[in-house]
């Protein structure tokens, strides 16, 4: 506890937080949020506008996910233990998710900046990296958590590799795989905002934009709009996960 | 999909349907699969669609991609320190740590007594639900809107960072945690309950000790998250640290072999962090069985 407490106090002096600043400042933030972060009549004028944004943002979203997930499906059925082909495979496969995985969005995003420019390629292939080394490793443990009987039987009544993968252990771990990919678009909106501050696109660079010319109003419509379609797609998903699992 | 259809044949809620027809059902469309189907279809749907109608911009897919392939062979394999040395390096990802673990403790405190409060079984339905709604509205707002929020009155910087990316990680936290109480049997409560052990006494003596490797486990989550968090904010919010470092690689000094060096802290420390967490998770399992 001691040490827990001497951590801490060395990261506050590594950060160069002020804890008494900081906890002050909540309340007046409060209060600046009361008096000046709610939308007003002049910014419901462009409400249109922010719609077709958060639409491309959200549109981006999916996609990179989906498309993750069909390139996450092969490298994960290679790289899980059960189904693997060759260990080469197996390590490989695994070896090229941990990468994508573990550089973060925001990195990918400026990395790409350079090939790809403010442009909304450079987010979605950004947030497809991440997705597909996320969906790899969560697919490969949702393989080894389901496969393991069921190939052994198949194996055993003499069905060949592919027939065991398509027949068995795909669609019995469909159910399972949804479940993360609707996990992943839910994450993958956050991440576009954020994504989309750094390249200049989508829903992120509206807020950017009304927030650094000081229209807060217009800036509490962005959050106010992401809030409420983050919402929906997690009632909306829940409500799946609900009934296939 | 036969699994699916076997098992809801027998489904406790509709026995009648076996009296109700004489006919042998053929159908195997449940609804569990019907929905799968459906989910898949919107979404390849949705993909389709946002290619067709996806902003160019006169981007070159082809050549993008190519130099995408360049860019990486100048990153990974010609990696060089031009604004900054090996130790200052060391700094800048300690600070991004730092970050890390400031959020992650501050996020974990509040949410433990938030978590509690919102678990059905430790408090009453009204407030367990406020609390529900509260931070469901929390992590609905992205990290980096929180931090800009507060960077109006804290000023940008670290502190706005880090108040900001507490808030996300308590109502990540606070989800996770009363999530696990509420998975605690009713009895052992209950019998604590009869046998006159008020509140607090339930919960230091049964509740967060059945919980703990639970607790723990999603604590470590929230910290790799939160590393990776810090990151973007040093990037988009001026917090300083490895991100702004950067960010001021990519933006200001167009410098790739630079962002390669870059790249190659935040693996390092990105992975170690991932080798602990899955040791952490298999003692878990292990501590379970």
């Amino acid at each position: 506890m001691l040490l827990f407490c001497a951590v801490s106090y060395g990261a506050m002096i590594f950060t160069q937080f002020n804890a008494v600043k900081g906890f002050t400042s909540i309340p007046s933030a409060i209060q600046w949020g009361i008096s000046n972060f709610y939308p007003a009549a002049h910014s419901f004028e462009k409400l249109p506008a922010i719609l077709n944004k958060l639409l491309e943002t959200i549109l981006t979203a999916i996609a990179a996910s989906t498309i993750a997930a069909v390139f996450a499906l092969f490298f994960s059925v290679f790289g899980s233990k059960i189904t693997k082909v060759n260990n080469i495979l197996s390590i490989m496969s695994r070896g090229v998710a941990t990468l994508f995985r573990n550089i973060d969005v925001a990195a990918w995003a400026l990395i790409l900046l350079f090939s790809f420019g403010q442009s909304v390629l450079t987010g979605y292939f950004a947030l497809f990296f991440v997705s597909f080394g996320f969906l790899t490793r969560a697919f490969i443990e949702v393989l080894d958590e389901v496969g393991e009987s069921s190939v052994e039987a198949l194996k055993a009544t003499g069905a060949s590799y592919p027939m065991i993968i398509l027949k068995s252990v795909i669609p019995s771990s469909t159910p399972q795989m949804i479940s993360w990919i609707l996990f992943m678009i839910e994450i993958n909106i956050r991440s576009a905002t954020l994504v989309g501050i750094l390249t200049g696109t989508g829903i992120g660079f509206s807020f950017d934009l009304y927030y650094k010319n000081l229209d807060y109003n217009t800036a509490s419509l962005v959050v106010l709009t992401i809030v409420v379609s983050i919402l929906i797609l997690e009632y909306l998903s829940n409500y799946v996960r609900r009934v296939i699992l | 999909m036969e699994a699916n259809s076997v098992k809801s044949d027998v489904s406790p809620e509709k026995p009648y349907r076996h009296y109700k027809s004489n006919k042998i059902r053929v159908k195997r469309l449940t609804k569990p699969s019907l929905i799968v189907r459906l989910t898949l279809g919107i979404l390849i749907l949705l993909t389709v669609y946002s290619f067709i109608t996806i902003d160019y911009e006169s981007v070159d897919l082809l050549g993008g991609i190519a130099a995408t392939i360049t860019n990486f062979k100048t990153m990974f394999f010609a990696p060089h320190f031009s604004n900054f040395t090996f130790l200052q390096g060391l700094y800048a990802v300690m600070i991004t740590m730092g970050l890390a673990l400031l959020t992650t403790v501050f996020g974990a405190v509040i949410a433990l007594f938030l978590g509690l409060w919102s678990a059905e079984n430790l408090s009453s339905g009204r407030i367990s639900n406020g609390i529900k709604g509260f931070v469901a509205i929390i992590r609905a707002v992205p990290t980096v809107l929180w931090v800009l929020i507060f960077a109006v009155s804290a000023g940008l910087g670290s502190v706005a960072a880090i108040i900001g990316m507490t808030f996300h990680s308590m109502g990540y936290l606070v989800k996770a945690y009363s999530e696990s109480f509420e998975e605690l049997d009713k009895g052992v409560i209950e019998a604590l309950r009869a046998s006159g052990a008020n509140w607090w006494q339930i919960v230091v003596q049964a509740v967060i000790p059945s919980s703990l490797t639970y607790l723990v486990s999603w604590t470590f989550l929230r910290f790799e998250i939160n590393f990776a968090v810090a990151i973007a904010m040093g990037a988009a919010a001026g917090a300083g640290g490895i991100g702004y470092d950067m960010f001021m690689a990519s933006s200001y000094y167009y410098d790739l072999n630079e962002i390669g060096t870059i790249t190659y802290y935040i693996l390092a420390f990105a992975i170690l962090l991932e080798i602990i967490a899955t040791r952490i998770k298999s003692n878990l399992h292990a501590s379970q069985t």
